[in-house]
């Protein structure tokens, strides 16, 4: 198979703050590839750096084979969307659900906009009830529908996610991580995903990556993981801390 | 109306689920209108402003004297009366039709002043907080000059520049009063502009154009709104100034300043004269004010879960 994202000695600086040191990672097409680490560690950094939020000082990104350069075309953002961790921050407060899906379109001059709408809020599990509401008429776990139905309409073909249900309680996270699995295999998406919760990664990604103060720890498959198979001590820290508290007699 | 009507169109407007953009508009209108409206004294001033509206339209049915030709012979510095409600000038004109007709040049200034200042001061804001970097550095310096000037000053110097006139008055008070507008909407700006729903549209491969037209100004206009609502009270005192020192409208357009101004020469036999369009000026300037103050109830962002 063939790698839909690939990235090489990537780093990234914020005012002489080193906040990624040549991170290097390969994600293969169709694949589901995960991001662990601590707060801080680079994971969210990574993924901006490749939307092109965060400003790359060196470092080569490369989108189904062809590597990015400074700036980001909209061809770019057909293939690669994103959906942020703060479902009630990512909305837009005066706009409805229709008006925000509508913006993409609008932007890439699709045509068909009136089904696409409606095709997406479909497949995200919401009817056309939420269309036009606004975000502050929605749940959380109804805004985060909303903010991957807003990232689907384009139809990429990989999707950035940036830890999409930390901010949801524990059932609704439930939920919208099945509507991703689902979507992933019907769409055939390759998925980067973040998140600090162990848990979620076995359970979405087949590889992922650890990470510790803008630098890759290592790289593992989930058996690996769930299986603790690990060889750096940092890895074995994070499991035995996501384990939670164990009480000692 | 019955009241189930009325009560099934307030469920229709308040509905959790519109069905339409349109519902979704007028919902979100109707709530703002309610909020609003529960201010009493923002209610008045709307009312104020509103009966300043008709009165302007109508001026010709509810003047009964020509506003600018006066009866010499008969009628001059007449006090109060019947037949003059607020007596006349000393041209013999009635000030009860001057007044009427004055409201006319009122709305004039305050519509033209909010259609030119505004909307400069919106787009050198957000674009000065969009940008950032150099262009920031520069809009901001450039309406940090136009601040250090007292308004009164840079206005009279520019209508000595231009000429004295009530378009000069109104240019000369628009250039001069978009740069508060400006500093509101770079603040509004600078709040929104790392947000995610800011960067999402950025990530959908949006002009930086687009998104400070489309993402950004909708969120400063609201504070824009109140701010040149409570600025229509300075911009009307503005003109009136203007006016009183024969720098802005000229004889014999009814404006209220310049009346003022004419019966500051009898103001202390004639007391009338200049007493009445003063009061026009104070009750339209109070006005404006109680109606700032409502919409900011209403309209505020930050209140509520608008």
């Amino acid at each position: 198979m063939t790698a839909a994202l690939s990235v090489e000695g990537l780093e990234v600086v914020f005012d002489r703050f080193r906040a990624l040191k040549g991170v290097s990672l390969e994600v293969r097409e169709g694949e589901s590839y995960g991001l662990v680490g601590e707060s801080g560690s680079g994971k969210s950094t990574l993924l901006r750096a490749i939307t092109g939020l965060a400003p790359v000082s060196s470092g080569t990104i490369t989108v189904n084979g062809k590597t990015l350069g400074k700036t980001r075309d909209k061809a770019f953002y057909r293939e690669v969307q994103m959906v942020f961790q703060d479902p009630y921050g990512s909305l837009h407060p005066r706009q409805t659900v229709d008006r925000l899906l509508q913006e993409p379109l609008a932007i890439h001059g699709i045509a068909d906009g009136e089904k696409r709408i409606e095709r997406a809020l479909d497949e995200v599990g919401l009817g056309n009830g939420f269309r036009f509401r606004y975000a502050h008429q929605l749940s959380g776990g109804q805004r985060q529908r909303v903010a991957i139905a807003r990232a689907l309409i384009l139809e990429p073909s990989i999707l950035l996610l940036d830890e999409p249900t930390s901010a949801l309680d524990a059932s609704v996270q439930a939920e919208v991580l099945n509507l991703l699995e689902e979507v992933r295999r019907r769409r055939k998406l390759t998925f980067l995903m973040v998140s600090h919760d162990l848990a979620i990664i076995t359970h979405m990604c087949e590889r992922l990556m650890v990470m510790q103060n803008g630098e890759a720890v290592e790289t593992l498959t989930a058996s690996q993981l769930i299986g603790h198979r690990v060889s750096q001590d940092y890895t074995r820290n994070l499991l035995r801390a996501s384990e939670g508290f164990v009480r000692t007699a | 109306m019955s009241a189930e009507v009325v009560q099934s169109r307030r469920e229709w407007l308040l509905s959790e689920r519109p069905a339409s953009r349109m519902q979704a508009r007028l919902g979100r209108a109707y709530v703002a209108w309610r909020r609003f409206s529960a201010n009493r004294l923002a209610f008045i001033g709307l009312l104020i402003i509103l009966a300043l509206v008709v009165v302007a339209a109508f001026a010709g049915v509810l003047a009964p004297y020509s506003p600018t030709v006066g009866d010499l012979k008969n009628a001059r510095l007449l006090a109060p009366g019947a037949a003059h409600w607020f007596g006349t000038d000393d041209l013999g004109r009635d000030i009860y039709s001057r007044i009427v007709y004055g409201s006319r040049w009122t709305l004039y200034v305050v519509i033209l002043v909010a259609v030119i200042a505004a909307p400069i001061g919106l787009l050198v804001g957000t674009v000065a907080g969009y940008a950032g970097g150099w262009t920031d550095a520069i809009l901001m310096r450039i309406t940090d000059i136009f601040l250090a000037f007292p308004k009164l000053v840079l206005a009279l110097a520019f209508v000595a520049a231009l000429g004295p006139g009530i378009e000069n008055a109104v240019l000369a008070i628009a250039i001069t009063s978009w740069p508060p507008y400006a500093r509101i909407a770079r603040a509004e700006t600078l709040t929104v502009r790392n947000s995610d729903y800011i960067k999402a549209v950025q990530l959908m491969g949006a002009s930086p154009f687009r998104i400070v037209l489309r993402h950004i100004m909708p969120l400063c206009i609201s504070s824009l709104i109140i701010r040149v609502t409570l600025d229509m009270a300075g911009i009307i005192l503005t003109a009136a100034g203007l006016g009183f020192l024969g720098l802005g409208a000229q004889p014999p357009l009814p404006e209220w300043g310049a009346m003022i101004a004419s019966g500051r020469r009898f103001i202390l036999d004639q007391w009338w004269v200049a007493a009445a369009p003063g009061a026009a000026i104070l009750i339209v300037s109070l006005g404006f004010n109680l109606l700032g103050d409502g919409l900011r109830d209403a309209l505020d962002p930050r209140s509520g879960d608008q």
